[in-house]
């Protein structure tokens, strides 16, 4: 009953989707006179709600363990603990595409509640584009990929769920991600939206500005999550390997980054109106082509489910329809945009300018390195693209970014002068050269690390000059934000340069009681012991390591073995320092009784997430700053027209 | 730039933006033909070997009775096998995945030593049912066809 209460749950909003969609287009063709108009904002809504309700549904399916519907059976097992038994909700592919319509109608939903700074004709059209989107993501999972489907005959016992998603980083990674992903379709629907009404101004920056600042936050954090969980899970050492549900993620972020400074410019210049819009429909075709790419099982990867060639050519007609159509649209509409304000090149909107060609250049770089091996299979030839040409080649665009970075905060809007801040750029330019010369005298270090500790030192301390001559007290949360994301890229900037310069890799075979050195670390293996876990046996190496002699700590890394799935993964020990991390992994055991140790070093590699999270939580103070500044400006407004009507009223 | 009119400067930032784009994508098809590590088959690989040192990736199946352990616990020596007794010996060092046994299929990253011995830095193998290495999926078929020869072989 659960099951059919959940999928006629998902009809209904699939239908108040296609109703959102009609009512508004028909209410932008007569503007809004007709009665339906007034169906649009209650039908997206009630589709939020609906939607929600089927993916309630489906969670307790999974917390219960019901055997007669495939995909738990498939994916579940009734001895996994209850937190994983949740998170496996979303860890399969029915299951997280009704995660992703379950956003994505609560992002409309949240949209037709709350937004009320748009011209009602311009939210119409938005809505009815949310609506479109929605409604081809529907089909998807009620044709082919029905997440409630029963079985002929309840199954004995669940498949149970692959180990390596059987950890804590399942239960936020995904839904973070998601949040991210589909909630750029805010800034999709809004650029379409004003493409189709031609209301492209510097209030539609500012009403959208706050949707696209929350899907980045979300895919932020979801990224850096992401990358930790590949670092500690994965045992690899590694923190990110390029993958390309890796690279799926990246893109929409570089496009969502790019998109917040390019509406920054046309909410307080009104330029940059035509850039603007082809970002916003850049960045959420990204999120589709990663979804694309994820799901279709084009890829082989911990995330393909299942490969299923039907899946895959109905997300990439879906996505040939939504992008193609939103191209279309611009390319028929950009022309009747008229021109924004002008600047020059010194100026903060020339920064921005630079600095978002760059990052589109980036975009293209990740985006032709993913695409490059399915292109090229198509030919017979199997190649895979990895760090060799995307570290080399992004740097090439990433490190004239970051220079801008470092001088763009500083300087004025409209236009200014490079001198009136040249003791800051001098500053800048001082203490990049200084640790460039430092660090390539003192140590033996690769060219690209050395580029970014330099660089990461001097957008480090550049990064809080549009703090100097302030009263801080006073300056605008939105500033701190900026200030905070800035320095949060030069953290993690400083983290992976580190990690990649200094990192020390031991890889011995020791017996019990056996020791080894790996950097300032002396390691001494105590023991070996197996133990089980509630679905698992492992393992369990215990590991004294001293940091320069000091008191030991216990590492316990484990080469586990799953039952259900039967399957091998291995459970990293970490042990973090103020400056760094040692990393521990347990292998196999060599045919002389000796136990395989691979340990690492890292020296500040922690940086990389903590720069990670400060950039979100730059995100998050930006974006309450720019919520308080308009429920401020909305109540003055109201005040206003009191004291209007007040003074009408006396005369 | 503001000795432009407003149609110039936009005209001016499109071009701009498309130079810069146009670039980036010139320059990725070049570093792509260069940076791109190619996948090898065993004969391939004799047939026509890649330069050493060019980071390039071996598929093929493990060699039964090759897999050794050295001395020093963590380095391992096996072959690669794959069709007409082609035979390329590979050296890794480091803790091999959970599923790498002999007879089993792997791909190795890596590059080609002077003396002709693959050195591999990862070594990717089945991880489980539904994780499989691209190049492995065609392998397993390969790899039945060549067990079924051996078995007949004789049978007659």
């Amino acid at each position: 009953m659960i099951a059919e209460l959940g999928l006629a749950a998902l009809w209904l909003a699939a239908a108040l989707a296609a109703t959102q969609m009609v009512a508004g287009f028909l209410a932008v063709r007569d503007n809004g006179t007709s009665e339906l108009a007034k169906l649009i904002r209650p039908a997206a809504i009630t589709q939020g709600v609906l939607v929600a309700f089927s993916f309630a549904m489906l969670v307790w399916l999974f917390a219960i363990t019901d055997l007669s519907v495939k995909l738990v059976v498939s994916n579940s097992h009734s001895m996994k603990p209850l937190i994983f038994k949740l998170s496996g909700t979303w860890g399969n592919h029915e299951g997280s595409m009704l995660l992703w319509v379950m956003v994505m109608g609560f992002a409309g939903a949240l949209i037709a509640l709350v937004e009320r700074r748009l011209p009602e004709r311009t939210m119409n059209a938005t809505l009815a584009a949310q609506g479109v989107v929605s409604l081809g993501f529907y089909a998807f999972l009620l044709l082919s990929s029905n997440p409630f489907e029963r079985l002929p005959t309840p199954a004995a016992e669940g498949m149970g769920l692959n180990p390596l998603l059987q950890d804590i980083g399942l239960a936020f990674h995904p839904p973070t991600l998601y949040l991210g992903y589909v909630g750029l379709s805010v800034a999709f629907s809004f650029a379409v939206g004003a493409l189709l009404t031609r209301q492209v101004t510097p209030e539609f920056a500012r009403a959208m500005r706050p949707w696209v600042l929350g899907a980045w936050v979300w895919l932020t954090v979801g990224i850096t999550a992401g990358s930790y969980w590949a670092y500690y899970e994965l045992g690899w050492g590694g923190w990110w390997f390029w993958d390309p549900v890796e690279n799926a993620s990246l893109m929409p972020w570089l496009a969502a980054t790019a998109l917040l400074h390019s509406a920054s410019v046309l909410a307080s210049r009104d330029a940059l109106r035509t850039w603007t819009i082809m970002l916003g429909v850049v960045a959420f075709s990204m999120s589709m082509v990663g979804t694309f790419l994820v799901r279709s099982g084009i890829l082989t990867s911990v995330h393909a489910f299942a490969v299923d060639p039907e899946r895959g050519t109905f997300i990439l007609v879906l996505l040939g329809i939504f992008i193609g159509g939103a191209l279309l649209l611009f390319a028929l509409r950009a022309n009747t945009i008229s021109e924004g304000e002008r600047f020059r090149i010194a100026s903060r909107e020339g920064a921005l300018v630079f600095n978002n060609v760059m990052l589109s250049a980036i975009l293209a770089i990740v985006l032709l390195g993913t695409l490059y091996p399915l292109l090229t299979e198509a030919f017979d030839v199997r190649v895979s693209v990895g760090p060799p040409y995307f570290n080399p080649v992004g740097a090439i665009f990433a490190i004239p970014m970051l220079i801008v970075m470092g001088v763009g905060p500083l300087l004025r809007w409209r236009q200014d002068r490079l001198d009136r801040i040249g003791k800051e750029v001098a500053l800048f330019g001082a203490l990049v050269l200084a640790a460039l010369i430092l660090a390539s005298v003192l140590a033996d270090i690769g060219i690209l690390p050395l580029l970014g500790l330099a660089l990461g030192l001097g957008l480090a301390v550049a990064s809080l000059l549009p703090l100097r001559r302030r009263k801080l007290s006073r300056t605008p949360l939105a500033t701190w934000g900026m200030v905070v994301a800035h320095f949060g890229i030069a953290v993690a900037l400083l983290g992976m340069s580190s990690e990649s310069a200094f990192t020390q890799e031991r890889l011995a075979a020791l017996e019990e009681g056996g020791r080894t050195s790996v950097g300032p670390w002396s390691i001494e293996l105590q023991g070996v012991e197996p133990i089980a876990g509630p679905n698992w046996t492992a393992m369990q190496a215990r590991i004294a390591a001293r940091y320069d002699g000091g008191k030991a700590s216990v590492l316990t890394p484990q080469a586990r073995n799953f039952w259900a799935p039967p399957q091998q993964t291995t459970e990293s020990a970490l042990l973090t320092r103020w400056n760094g991390q040692l990393y521990a992994v347990v292998g196999d055991r060599t045919p002389d009784g000796r136990w395989q140790l691979r340990l690492w070093w890292k020296p500040f590699v922690p940086l990389i997430w903590y720069g990670g999270l400060l950039v979100g939580l730059g995100g998050v103070l930006a974006l309450i700053g720019r919520v308080i500044t308009d429920i401020r400006n909305r109540r003055l407004a109201v005040r206003i027209a009191e004291r209007r009507a007040d003074r009408e009223a006396l005369a | 730039m503001s000795a432009f009119k407003p149609k110039h400067q936009r005209l001016v930032l499109v071009v701009l933006a498309l130079v810069a784009l146009v670039g980036a994508g010139l320059l990725a098809a070049y570093a792509l033909r260069n940076q791109a590590s190619y996948f090898y088959l065993p004969e391939q690989m004799l047939e026509n070997p890649p330069a050493p040192g060019q980071a390039v990736r071996l598929g093929g199946m493990v060699e039964q009775g090759s897999l050794q352990t050295a001395a020093d616990g963590v380095t391992l020596t096996f072959a690669v096998t794959g069709k007409d007794d082609a035979r390329v010996p590979v050296r890794f060092s480091g803790i091999a995945p959970d599923l790498f046994v002999e007879g089993s299929g792997v791909v190795a990253e890596g590059r080609l030593g002077p003396d002709g011995t693959f050195i591999a830095d990862n070594l990717l193998a089945k991880h489980d049912e539904n994780y499989v290495p691209r190049e492995l999926q065609e392998m397993t078929e390969h790899q039945a066809a060549k067990m079924a020869e051996e078995t007949t072989v004789g049978l007659e």
